[in-house]
């Protein structure tokens, strides 16, 4: 008999039961929570008057409304009254049934699949659900993590359980080493180049080879984290070496013997060599050059050397209208220089890329720089309050706002602006964040996903460069 | 959950791939704490031609005539065909929210993103996966044919077309018996409490980490 993939490892570690149509209900370890996707999910227990079924598997925190200037105001600094109401409503949820939450003016709070792991709320093994499609960023940590719907939330509130069915193993495998000022959000985004947005619809995908293996968590977290755009709820990644450094002395990670005994557990937790995948898909790591998204979709991506395709040279027509789309949609032409685009914004933040080593990545380029006075506003958002003060403490925000990037508090920010970051119509801005959706960071607003290291050097120049010419 | 059983309805064709959830329901609309209410803002960005805000009339703003929602003959759909990779990007349950609240029923599409296509069943939402030829074939003919109507039966598992022509489709076992009943699957789930308590009492056992303090 074949071995087991990771994947089919967690599964079976956390299944309560198997149904005989095919569904399974798979017990969660970890719910973390936000003002978003879990209003309706409190009221739906209110309403059937159910109480939530394990109280110490949640962590919430508010991210997506929540303004990343003036917050020593607290809740007050939220000028839509909207917005207000929900970060309000979250506490509110919390306070009623007891849930712990990292409150605005917690210098804890945070981006969720930040604070997640900083907190050790996030460990390896862990079966983790929130109510965001980019949770599969804890797979990192090899963790069987799904981004879930409200109705989800609320039934894993009320049953510590998702009713799930087995998805099919992919290896996404990225060989050799990386170059120099290639990054885990260059990786993803060639692999999402590579296999589509839909290439991983149905698939919990596995990343290994060496090039994953030689990555920090940060780099890592990056990678899980974009699996959705690849279509896969739940990306993963083998424990090792370093995903126990990381976890280790975090505040909510195990001590003395438990630590000992979990981490003989974590050990376990990769795939076995004679397991079986139902698709492999290869890269070689050292092919792999500096990434920026060109169109609407997270597969629109080219090399920093590359052009705009001409959709004139696409054979299949529904790909052929949908380059056409983004083409008018973004402003740009066939056979354009991606080096030619030019910049109004850069956005430094969001859950793929606002961690500590982000940070670093993107000051060690403006260091010593000015941001191009052709642009409109370039900033950072760190990914949460903690990560804020540890770049203080290296000097990070000196650089930056030496530099002449806005320094800020951290949230999700311009990644989705539903707080007040947002693009202007028309508006080109080069964001490490993970959706490039028509309007996704403001009406009429075009974005190109780009990794930290990028971003800091399309903000010193102006328009898209590559980073290697800067820092090599 | 309101069931659903049989459903037939006017096609609206989208003729659009990797149609995202931010398309379907934009950002600034999922600051509701209510489930309701979302379908003036159903597609927002492609229906109309200004910058919509929560709360505002909707009935007054200029809209994208090229929108096919927008004409006439489309007006009161209940079905809609799609191109692949329908729902894709965030989980916002927002979407589903937003496509009944308009009064759509149905959603056929050649693939739907995961948690998209699992949202849609916890809304007495059925979204259908026919074969990439056959959406072709629905397309031409709701195109080419103004009132066109499918028929949908779940219990059958089949969707006819005005001519009689009829298309069989797959949908899980679990997911069709909630959605024929209308259940409320966490009263199912609570049916098996004492397994989900077993399971707990030996987890806590053997990872005793995953429990209690810092919990």
């Amino acid at each position: 008999m074949a071995g087991k993939t990771l994947y089919d490892k967690l599964w079976d570690d956390h299944l309560v039961k198997q149904r005989d149509d095919g569904s399974a209900l798979i017990y969660i370890d970890r719910q973390l929570l936000h003002e978003v996707t879990s209003p309706q999910a409190f009221e739906g227990l209110r309403i059937a008057g159910r109480k939530p079924w394990r109280l110490d598997a949640n962590l919430a925190t508010p991210d997506h409304n929540v303004p990343t200037t003036d917050r020593a105001r607290g809740i007050d600094g939220i000028v839509d009254p909207v917005s207000r109401i929900q970060v309000e409503t979250l506490d509110k949820n919390c306070d009623e049934f007891g849930i712990l939450e990292f409150k605005i003016m917690d210098q804890r709070q945070g981006i969720v699949h930040v604070i997640g792991p900083e907190q050790g709320a996030t460990l390896p093994g862990m079966s983790i659900v929130c109510g965001d499609s980019h949770t599969s960023t804890h797979g990192a940590f090899g963790c069987l993590a799904h981004g879930i719907g409200t109705s989800e939330v609320e039934h894993v509130l009320a049953t510590q359980c998702l009713v799930q069915q087995k998805m099919k193993n992919m290896l996404v495998k990225v060989t050799g080493k990386l170059g120099a000022g290639v990054t885990g959000k260059d990786v993803v985004l060639a692999i999402i180049g590579k296999i589509g947005t839909a290439g991983g619809t149905g698939y919990a995908i596995e990343f290994g080879g060496e090039a994953i293996q030689s990555l920090s968590m940060e780099g890592r977290m990056t990678i899980c984290n974009m699996s959705i755009e690849a279509g896969a709820r739940v990306g993963m990644v083998a424990v090792d070496d370093t995903t126990i450094e990381y976890v280790r002395n975090r505040p909510f990670s195990p001590t003395g013997e438990a630590w000992d005994a979990a981490v003989d557990y974590w050990r376990t937790l990769h795939s076995d060599d004679d397991a079986a995948f139902d698709k492999v898909v290869e890269l070689n790591g050292a092919d792999i050059q500096p990434q920026v998204s060109w169109g609407t979709s997270p597969e629109m991506v080219a090399g920093i050397g590359g052009h705009v395709p001409d959709p004139a040279k696409e054979a299949d027509p529904i790909k052929r209208e949908g380059i056409v789309r983004a083409l008018k949609y973004m402003g740009l032409a066939p056979n354009q220089a991606i080096t030619d685009i030019k910049l109004d914004r850069v956005f430094i933040g969001s859950c793929t890329n606002s961690r500590i080593e982000d940070l670093r990545e993107a000051a060690a380029v403006v260091k010593g720089r000015k941001v191009s006075p052709s642009l409109k506003q370039a900033m950072v958002v760190p990914g949460s309050g903690l990560v804020k003060a540890q770049a203080e403490q290296e000097g990070l925000d000196r650089i930056f706002i030496e530099a002449g990037l806005e320094w800020r508090d951290p949230g999700c920010s311009m990644c989705l602006a539903m707080n007040a970051d947002k693009l202007g119509q028309g508006e080109h801005c080069a964001s490490t964040s993970n959706r490039n959706f028509e309007g996704r960071q403001g009406f009429g607003g075009r974005t190109h996903l780009v990794s930290p290291a990028m971003a800091a050097a399309a903000a010193v120049s102006g328009h898209f460069v590559d980073v290697r010419e800067l820092t090599h | 959950m309101r069931a659903f059983t049989q459903h037939r309805g006017l096609v609206a064709p989208m003729d659009r791939s990797n149609v995202d959830t931010d398309m379907i329901i934009p950002k600034q609309f999922l600051k509701s704490i209510k489930r309701t209410g979302f379908g003036p803002n159903l597609f927002d960005e492609l229906r109309y031609l200004d910058e919509g805000k929560p709360d505002q009339d909707c009935s007054q703003r200029p809209i994208n005539p090229d929108f096919v929602l927008n004409q006439d003959r489309y007006k009161n759909a209940s079905v809609l065909l799609a191109r692949s990779n329908f729902g894709c990007g965030s989980s916002r349950e927002h979407a589903p929210w937003a496509l009944d609240d308009y009064g759509f029923r149905v959603i056929i599409a050649p693939s739907f993103a995961d948690i998209f296509y699992n949202n849609c069943f916890k809304n007495g939402l059925l979204p259908i996966v026919l074969e990439g030829k056959v959406v072709d074939q629905l397309f031409r003919e709701a195109e080419a044919e103004e009132g066109y109507q499918l028929a949908v039966d779940l219990e059958a598992k089949t969707v006819t077309t005005p001519s009689g022509e009829s298309f069989g489709f797959d949908v899980d076992d679990f997911r069709r018996h909630c959605l024929l009943n209308g259940l409320d699957d966490i009263g199912v789930t609570l049916e098996d409490a004492d397994l989900i308590k077993t399971y707990e009492d030996s987890r806590r056992k053997t990872a005793p980490w995953l429990f209690g303090a810092g919990h």
